[in-house]
């Protein structure tokens, strides 16, 4: 029981890295960018969070709901005045400009809320379980996992559902032809990083209530986001909570065997998928 | 009268590379016009120019006399103009119906084409409509390019090199398709190396060479020789 356990715990983390994860999974499925600071914006928007919490009193949900559309349009800003500059054939430029991000984050994040641990708090829930079939399961855990899925669901449903999920694609296909479509790639781009933005607070949200967090954390969120993309494979969206699911197995396994080895598995397993399938479980074709 | 496109003293250039030099060019509506000549002609960057995917200059392409020129293929097609890109360059990871649905999104205006008239014009189209691009013939392949252009119901619509790589029996059916919009009243400009095809269908020709017009004319008012003499040089 204690094994079936581990691997169920294990699961329930996959669902939070599936969260990191999906924003990354989201933007380089698009438009082919590997956004270095999605970590430190993840980190960012708990800090955001902490700061809507204590200076205005709103309850932790309703601060999430308030900051959510602020969240687009920042992200649809920072696509549409930044990164579209540096988009094209040299693929070095966005990877220095969102390095150069993640570093104005974690300074400014230092500046503006020192180098001290932070929670965010969603009361009792916090600390309560529930008993499906003998084993006993955090509340905390299980909504993460259900709103990773409803996550993943509602992404997948925007991009083969809809109109704008066309033109997203279609766009990741080809950014000259969807201009004969009438479409303008680099908006296109701007509402997919909107998006991201929206994924990565819901996904600072449920990292703030399951752990602490401080301005140097955003770089191993965004590992274990990169770990979980890169087994899922590479642009595929249900491939990512498969990654997550991975990952956080290995670490929960890991983690049981000594406590030290946690991280280390998620890694070592990173490192098999790297070595034996590099294009991930469900690679896009 | 107002030519509905028209070019006046047209350059592309490619960098310091010039493919183009100083074209005079126009179609009138209702009309079908052919631009014939050899490869690396300027025929294809021609149509670049004038579906907005290469730049020039405002006042170098005039629709309805209004200079167009300059402005991006997102806009351009919004104006009325739709290109059938060299290649069919279908969306690979969409089926066929969303490769015709994206053209929508560039509508310049209700025509008459929709999803049910294009599959009218294309009947396999139906019937592959979930299957993915990739997975048709060439020449369905074809169609599905020509409907996706055709869908955002163009004033003009420009075919570039549409029988390439086509069997003869495909060409056919392209090019009866081609009769079947220009007998609706679309105006329509085709750039072509198959010269059976081109004169079969055009009303007026501009031979290319070198990225200059060789000839222009009415398609039947020029002997082969002649043609021939235009599009190779000699």
């Amino acid at each position: 029981m204690e094994h079936l356990n581990t691997i169920v715990q294990g699961i329930l983390l996959g669902g939070l890295y599936a969260l990191y994860a999906a924003g990354l999974s989201l933007i380089f499925g698009v438009m082919r960018l590997i956004n270095l600071a999605h970590g430190d914006l993840i980190v960012l928007a708990a800090f955001v969070l902490l700061a809507m919490v204590t200076a205005l009193g709103l309850p932790l949900p309703i601060a999430l709901l308030i900051l959510l559309p602020f969240a687009f349009a920042l992200g649809w800003a920072l696509q549409r005045y930044l990164l579209n500059r540096t988009l094209g054939d040299d693929i070095l430029l966005p990877l220095l400009v969102t390095f150069g991000l993640q570093i104005l984050i974690q300074n400014g994040l230092l500046v503006a809320f020192s180098a001290d641990s932070r929670k965010l708090s969603l009361g009792a829930i916090e600390t309560q379980s529930v008993n499906i079939l003998g084993l006993s399961i955090g509340v905390v855990p299980l909504i993460t996992f259900a709103v990773a899925v409803i996550v993943l669901g509602a992404l997948s449903y925007i991009f083969y559902g809809t109109g704008l999920g066309r033109r997203l694609r279609a766009t990741s296909d080809s950014t000259e032809v969807v201009q004969l479509m009438g479409v303008n790639p680099r908006v296109v781009f701007a509402i997919a990083m909107g998006i991201s933005f929206v994924v990565l607070t819901i996904a600072a949200f449920f990292m703030g209530i399951r752990s602490n967090f401080d301005p140097s954390v955003g770089p191993a969120r965004l590992l274990y986001a990169f770990e979980a993309v890169v087994i899922g494979g590479l642009g595929s969206l249900w491939g990512t909570l498969a990654g997550g699911v991975i990952l956080g197995v290995a670490q929960a396994i890991g983690a049981r065997i000594n406590p030290e080895w946690q991280i280390l598995a998620g890694h070592l397993v990173f490192l098999v998928f790297i070595i034996f399938r590099p294009r991930g479980l469900f690679p896009k074709q | 009268m107002t030519a509905l496109l028209e070019t006046k003293n047209l350059e592309v250039f490619y960098g310091d590379f010039q493919a183009v030099f100083g074209v005079d060019f126009h179609v009138n509506e209702g009309e079908t016009v052919a631009i014939i000549g050899a490869n690396g002609a300027g025929k294809s960057s021609f149509l670049k120019a004038l579906s907005g995917l290469v730049k020039s200059r405002p006042d170098g392409i005039l629709l309805d006399g209004k200079p167009v020129g300059g402005r991006p293929a997102f806009d351009m097609v919004k104006s009325g103009i739709a290109l059938v890109p060299e290649g069919r360059r279908l969306f690979p990871s969409m089926s066929v119906a969303d490769n015709l649905l994206m053209g929508e999104n560039g509508k310049s205006g209700d025509r008459g084409w929709n999803y049910e008239t294009i599959c009218d014009l294309f009947p396999i189209l139906r019937e592959r409509a979930d299957q993915l691009a990739p997975t048709l013939s060439g020449g369905q392949q074809q169609m599905v390019a020509i409907g996706r252009a055709l869908i955002s119901n163009p004033r003009v619509l420009l075919c570039d090199e549409i029988s390439l790589g086509l069997s003869p029996a495909a060409v056919k059916d392209v090019y009866a398709a081609i009769s079947e919009i220009k007998k609706r009243g679309t105006t329509i400009v085709i750039v072509e190396q198959d010269l059976n095809a081109a004169l079969s269908a055009a009303d007026r020709i501009y031979c290319f060479l070198e990225g200059k017009v060789s000839l222009a004319g009415r398609a039947d008012e020029f002997d082969r020789s002649q043609i021939l003499a235009a599009y190779f040089g000699s």
